[in-house]
């Protein structure tokens, strides 16, 4: 802390930029004044301190190179333009991957209807080919569908028509002995192999054990 | 009282005005009009470049960095809050740039015990028997504003960047001290050092000459 009583000049040459900065109390303010008034050094020191300060803080003192500012804009506009299209990238990647994801979606619904836990029974059998506006016909309570007039329709009173594709979309699988011919799976490991007579409960343990 | 100090007027004339444009362009650039960002920079795209200049000392590497904060800004406008000044904010980030640039590519020299010693050392200005004050006007000069870039370029690092940041990008000593990490008593010393030898580097330019063809009227001594 320097004294304003006894300055010398050493003492206002260390506080000059504070001085040039308004930053020293009034009593040291008016210590240095009254030394400047007898001190040449210290108050061309003082000039010429302020002299840097005003010629460096001008804006003319900032320079830049030619073109700077066209060469700026132009990787802002880019830079923008990037930024601008980090949703329209990411859109540009969420729309296949959503179609892809819907396509798979619909693929494994497709296939947990022919293959999965979506079917009536965990058993299965896998068919194909079967025309999918085939009229078929249901019961209530069973897991088959059926040709109309099928033999092995569980239960005729609750019968219900409608379409092969519908059926399956349901959750039914065809009946093995009346559409055996669509089965990729024949009971005996050979299309078109001939399935005991009984109820639909036989059927349904044949199926089971042809789809372990 | 305190001392005025030229201010840089490098928006528009109406300060009132030229904050309130600022603030509904920032806005505008965080609600989403990109397009609107090298307008609301432009103004401070000189003080940019000579913040990165001063740390970097190569113009290709400043004009660079420059763009570089000012994508960096833009990318993170959103965080800015108006609470801070936005050129205060925009040179800060182009000085953390150029000090992460010059770290990579280890172009710093460590400072040295000397070094520190130098610092805290008093430094005693030359006294000089013909001392004049070179005015503003000469700023006119491509040729004066020359000489004071090489006067400020041969202040050392720890000394120009204080000063750039102090006197030319008219940040204050907390701001100043905030952006280089040093202590503001480290600003306050650095300063001090790099104004009194700009003002021995000018002084004993004009002894030799370097003004000599500028029609400046001899100066009554201030003394």
């Amino acid at each position: 802390m320097v004294n304003p009583g006894r300055l010398n000049c050493e003492h206002v040459w260390s506080e000059i930029s504070n001085y040039v900065d308004g930053e020293v109390d009034a009593a040291l303010r008016s210590s240095m004044d009254e030394h400047m008034k007898t001190c040449a050094r210290c108050a061309s020191v003082l000039a010429g301190t302020r002299n840097v300060v005003a010629l460096y803080g001008d804006e003319r003192m900032l320079e830049v190179p030619a073109g700077f500012g066209r060469r700026l804009e132009k990787r802002l506009a880019k830079g923008s333009a990037v930024k601008g299209s980090v949703w329209s990238g990411l859109s540009a990647w969420l729309v296949p991957v959503a179609a892809m994801v819907l396509i798979a979606g619909g693929m494994m619904l497709t296939s947990s209807l022919t293959h999965g836990h979506f079917f009536r029974s965990q058993h299965a059998v896998p068919a194909s080919n079967i025309p999918p506006d085939l009229v078929v016909v249901v019961s209530s309570g069973a897991k088959l569908f059926h040709v109309p007039g099928c033999p092995f329709i569980h239960d005729k009173a609750t019968e219900r028509t409608l379409t092969a594709k519908e059926a399956m979309q349901e959750g039914y699988m065809p009946c093995p002995r009346c559409l055996r011919q669509y089965l990729k799976t024949s009971l005996t490991g050979k299309p078109g192999a001939e399935v005991a007579e009984g109820e639909e409960e036989e059927h349904e343990e044949l199926v089971n054990a042809s789809a372990h | 009282m305190p001392e005025t100090r030229t201010v840089l007027n490098t928006t528009v004339d109406n300060p009132v005005q030229s904050a309130t444009r600022e603030q509904d362009l920032i806005q505008s650039v965080q609600r989403g009009q990109h397009e609107l960002f090298y307008e609301l920079v432009r103004p401070y795209e000189r003080r940019v470049y000579a913040a990165a200049l001063a740390i970097l000392r190569n113009e290709h590497d400043a004009e660079d960095v420059a763009q570089e904060a000012m994508l960096k800004a833009f990318a993170n406008i959103r965080q800015f809050r108006a609470e801070a000044r936005f050129s205060t904010w925009l040179i800060q980030i182009t000085v953390n740039e150029a000090l992460m640039r010059r770290r990579r590519e280890r172009t710093v020299v460590m400072e040295g015990i000397d070094d520190r010693r130098d610092e805290e050392s008093e430094y005693a200005p030359r006294d000089f028997a013909d001392w004049r004050e070179i005015p503003s006007e000469a700023l006119e000069r491509k040729e004066v504003r020359q000489r004071l870039a090489e006067a400020l370029g041969t202040l050392d690092r720890k000394y120009r960047e204080v000063f750039v940041l102090r006197d030319m990008e008219h940040l204050n000593i907390q701001e100043t001290a905030e952006a280089l990490g040093i202590t503001v008593a480290s600003v306050k010393t650095r300063l001090l050092r790099a104004r009194l030898m700009l003002r021995d580097l000018l002084a004993a330019g004009w002894e030799q000459g370097w003004f000599s063809r500028l029609p400046f009227e001899k100066g009554t001594k201030p003394w």
